[in-house]
């Protein structure tokens, strides 16, 4: 670990814009790395994790200002070099690879076309080697087609081929550095693997120094040398990656895996009959098929969680129930009784029955309504409470989801945290009264402590009210901890389904297992032994 | 897709040519009295009837009038007995040049003005640029006709007004219109301008205009090359909205400077009771605005990737 120091960044202090003044949101921070080396970057959302990934290349976003410290890559200080010379290392010396690659790559240009761009505009290579480079990277990304992918348009190709496109076009100028901002935080778990294993072999092969910016310890573990935990704009520590999961020093290192910990008390089998079923139920959008003959039953006081990478039909399956989309075949038994296919056709009661939580608080909650009304308001159509009673309800939903009543009652959604607004999912969600709750992936968009919160929330709203819950999620973590039936889907169809105790004890369906071994585990030799033992399977 | 796109348009157009027809119907008096005049007899009315084809049922009348128009055929003008088509053939030539103009003028100011706004946003410049368009768009287009002809034509620059013929060649052409087409520019660029600028900074905020900074690029090539290809289908939308305005609303102007386009057929049509004339215009007008915005449509879609490449 001799080597010479690529990146030093001393005392960073990073202010952004809050209404009229400014708020420092990276206080101070220093960071050393070496050529060839691979520092993993963690804490929750924000930490300031990403702020200074960015000050790592000398930017700062709108609404941000870099007011002190040094950034010193490779004897030239960022902070004071002109926007000129910056502009001409980004790209060429210091690389970037963004969390969406859907979303950071350009719909109006072929992949190539893009990649091509930082050589030949910083005049690294002319056009024709570039293409010709890209298609060697594509070709060790084990992308599918290296010759062809590149002709192709950001929207044909797969979230996780993108990814591994923006990470061979990041290695197009050869940098020295390269900055991943959670570059599988947006994958399955499947995915996440290949995308990961391609990122460690790429930077091992041109010994390019990286900053990993995650906030699954398990996933930075599997790359990186050294972690450095941040919260709130400080550090917490640094180390080395086996020494940090060996021995953390500090409660708050511990507690970002702890959380793991919780679990929900192992449930009886059910007695009573299921609250709802799905009965043989096949739907398509269009002509394309998406659910072909899924059954399967939610009790009462029970959660079931249905699980699969996204495309396997499991928010489809939601859509059937909630009636947004009417089955082509199959139906949906409320008590035994079949609920009309279509919205328009389902009475107000059956209605206030079936709920959803969703994955997107902030865009599932209408930015300008008020707490008040925004739980007010199912309260007042499914239950008719006016005025007083209505005022009561409310400041109950709110005491129960744990906001204070007094504080939050008057509040735009603007004005919360990610998980309190998840938490106005919910408590809008209850004010119906329903009996079975649908939650969409409603823990993946949070930090792991605001995760936990949510899951127990949710456990003891389940507990107090019988309520049954239908769990999509792609988050294994999540079922072991809160489900009690399992159902495993892919491709529009179950593939397996029992109680949780069974699904977690071998043997599996080959899929199930697939799912259940690519979950990385707090080990940094994990992602190595893994391939090692796919590798040695045959086919 | 375009030819779903083009059929419909055809089809709008065929709606339209129903209202017009329908709507003239509405309109009281009668061809043949008026063609004769107070003093004719009922014997020759009833005979110019016939030989018009105005004794025929509605439905017939219309399709012959359809069929008639689709060969450029518009019959006569009441007002000179000339065939309509010679009428139109001449103004619409000089409506189509002064639009044409006038779009040369202002769509690549206002794409240049409204990129480099984008690009210097909230500087000194996007600030002059943003006021100056909306002053020329507050005032009404005959005053700003008006405060041109007091400026460049009392001064001797330009004619104030234009006497043009179709023998005149294109640069006396170009001189002789120079002053409408200026009045027309002023008043069409700044809804163009202002698009372009709107949609390229809604783009700025975007993962891929972030990613292309930290690639290196320049704050010239980002809006060019990043943000630009992905705001067209707006601006192609306006300006092809304005382009229509050029061809069918600019009436005032050319009363204001004697030019002899369609509005100024249309308008005085109308004053003389030219049933036919205005039937003819009012048909030319929908057929430009439904083809300009079906080119829009067309354009916006094979500008857009995920449109034309399927996965």
């Amino acid at each position: 670990m001799a080597r010479e120091i690529l990146l030093k960044i001393e005392g960073l202090r990073i202010e952004g814009r809050a209404g009229d003044g400014w708020t420092e949101i990276v206080k101070g921070i220093d960071l050393t790395l070496h050529k060839g080396e691979v520092l993993g970057l963690i804490g929750e959302s924000g930490a300031g994790k990403s702020t200074v990934g960015l000050a790592a290349m000398g930017f700062a976003r709108d609404g941000c200002r870099i007011t002190g410290g040094s950034i010193m890559f490779d004897g030239i200080d960022l902070r004071t070099a002109p926007e000129p010379q910056r502009r001409a290392l980004r790209g060429a010396r210091i690389a970037y690879v963004a969390q969406s690659a859907a979303a950071s790559f350009n719909p109006a240009h072929k992949l190539i076309d893009q990649y091509c761009e930082a050589p030949v505009i910083h005049a690294v290579m002319d056009r024709a080697r570039a293409e010709h480079d890209a298609i060697d990277l594509y070709r060790r990304m084990q992308l599918p087609n290296p010759e062809d992918i590149g002709f192709r348009y950001p929207h044909q190709v797969s979230g996780g081929q993108l990814q591994r496109a923006m990470t061979a076009m990041a290695m197009a100028c050869r940098p020295d550095l390269i900055i991943f901002d959670e570059p599988t935080t947006a994958l399955d778990v499947t995915t996440q693997i290949e995308v990961l294993a391609a990122i460690r072999d790429i930077v091992r092969q041109f010994d390019t120094a990286a900053i990993y910016i995650t906030h699954d310890l398990a996933v930075v573990a599997q790359a990186a040398d050294r972690i450095k935990v941040l919260l709130r704009g400080q550090e917490v520590e640094e180390a080395p990656t086996r020494t940090m999961l060996a021995a953390p020093r500090e409660d708050y290192t511990r507690s970002l895996w702890a959380v793991r910990s919780f679990a929900r008390p192992e449930q009886p089998p059910p007695t009573d009959a299921p609250i709802l079923s799905v009965r043989n139920v096949t739907a398509a959008y269009g002509k394309v098929a998406v659910l072909e003959d899924v059954s399967f039953d939610i009790h009462p006081g029970r959660t079931i969680a249905i699980v699969g990478e996204s495309g396997s039909g499991k928010s489809t399956a939601a859509r059937v129930i909630t009636g947004l989309l009417p089955p082509k075949s199959g139906a949906v038994l409320f008590e035994g009784k079949p609920l009309p296919p279509a919205l328009k056709g389902r009475k107000r009661d059956q209605l206030r029955q079936v709920q959803m939580i969703y994955q997107m608080a902030d865009t599932a909650l209408n930015p300008k309504l008020r707490l008040r009304e925004l739980i007010g308001r199912p309260a007042q159509m499914y239950l008719g409470l006016e005025g007083k009673a209505l005022e009561t309800r409310v400041r109950d939903l709110l005491d129960l989801i744990e906001l204070d009543p007094d504080t939050y009652i008057d509040r735009l959604p603007g004005e919360l945290s990610g998980g309190q607004k998840q938490r106005i999912g919910i408590a809008r969600a209850l004010a119906a009264e329903p009996k079975v709750i649908i939650c969409d992936e409603v823990t993946s968009a949070l930090d792991q402590i605001v995760q936990e919160g949510i899951l127990k929330l949710l456990t003891r709203l389940q507990d107090e009210f019988r309520l049954a819950y239908m769990f999509i999620t792609h988050d294994l973590a999540t079922v072991r901890a809160i489900a009690d039936d399992v159902v495993v889907m892919q491709k529009g169809r179950v593939i397996e389904q029992g109680p949780k105790a069974r699904m977690f004890t071998p043997p599996h369906e080959p899929y199930t297992e697939l799912l259940l071994s690519s979950v990385p585990e707090m080990d940094p030799d994990w992602l190595t032994r893994l391939l090692d033992r796919r590798a040695a399977l045959p086919g | 897709m375009i030819l779903t796109r083009v059929a419909l348009g055809i089809g709008l157009l065929f709606v339209v040519s129903l209202v017009i027809f329908w709507a003239t119907e509405l309109l009281p008096g009668d061809l043949a009295t008026q063609l004769l005049g107070q003093s004719a007899t009922p014997e020759t009315v009833a005979a110019l009837r016939a030989q018009l084809g105005l004794n025929d049922p509605a439905p017939l009348r219309y399709w012959n009038w359809l069929t008639g128009a689709l060969t450029g055929d518009f019959g006569m003008s009441m007002g000179n007995g000339r065939p309509i088509s010679d009428l139109i053939a001449a103004r619409l030539g000089n409506t189509v040049f002064l639009a044409l103009y006038a779009a040369a003028l202002s769509v690549p100011i206002s794409l240049i003005l409204g990129i480099l706004a984008a690009l210097w946003r909230n500087s000194f410049f996007d600030r002059a640029a943003n006021a100056g368009a909306l002053t020329a768009i507050s005032f009404p287009e005959f005053f700003v006709a008006y405060i041109l002809v007091l400026w460049l034509a009392q001064t001797g620059l330009f004619p104030s007004m234009v006497r043009i013929n179709p023998t005149t060649g294109l640069a006396e052409r170009l001189y002789m219109t120079f002053l409408p087409a200026l009045t027309l520019t002023l008043v069409v660029t700044a809804h163009m301008m202002r698009m372009t600028r709107a949609a390229i900074i809604n783009l700025m905020a975007s993962p891929y205009i972030e990613m292309a900074r930290l690639k290196g690029m320049s704050p010239l090539r980002v809006v060019l090359r990043h943000a630009l290809p992905n705001a067209l289908a707006p601006i192609i939308n306006v300006i092809a909205l304005n382009l229509a305005y050029l061809i069918t609303g600019v009436v005032v102007v050319e009363v204001v400077f004697v030019y002899p386009g369609l509005g100024q057929l249309m308008v005085d049509a109308v004053s003389n009771r030219d049933i036919a004339v205005v039937q003819a215009v009012a048909l030319i007008f929908a057929a430009a605005y439904v083809a300009l915005n079906l080119i829009a449509d067309v354009l916006s879609t094979i500008t857009n990737p995920r449109l034309m490449h399927r996965r």
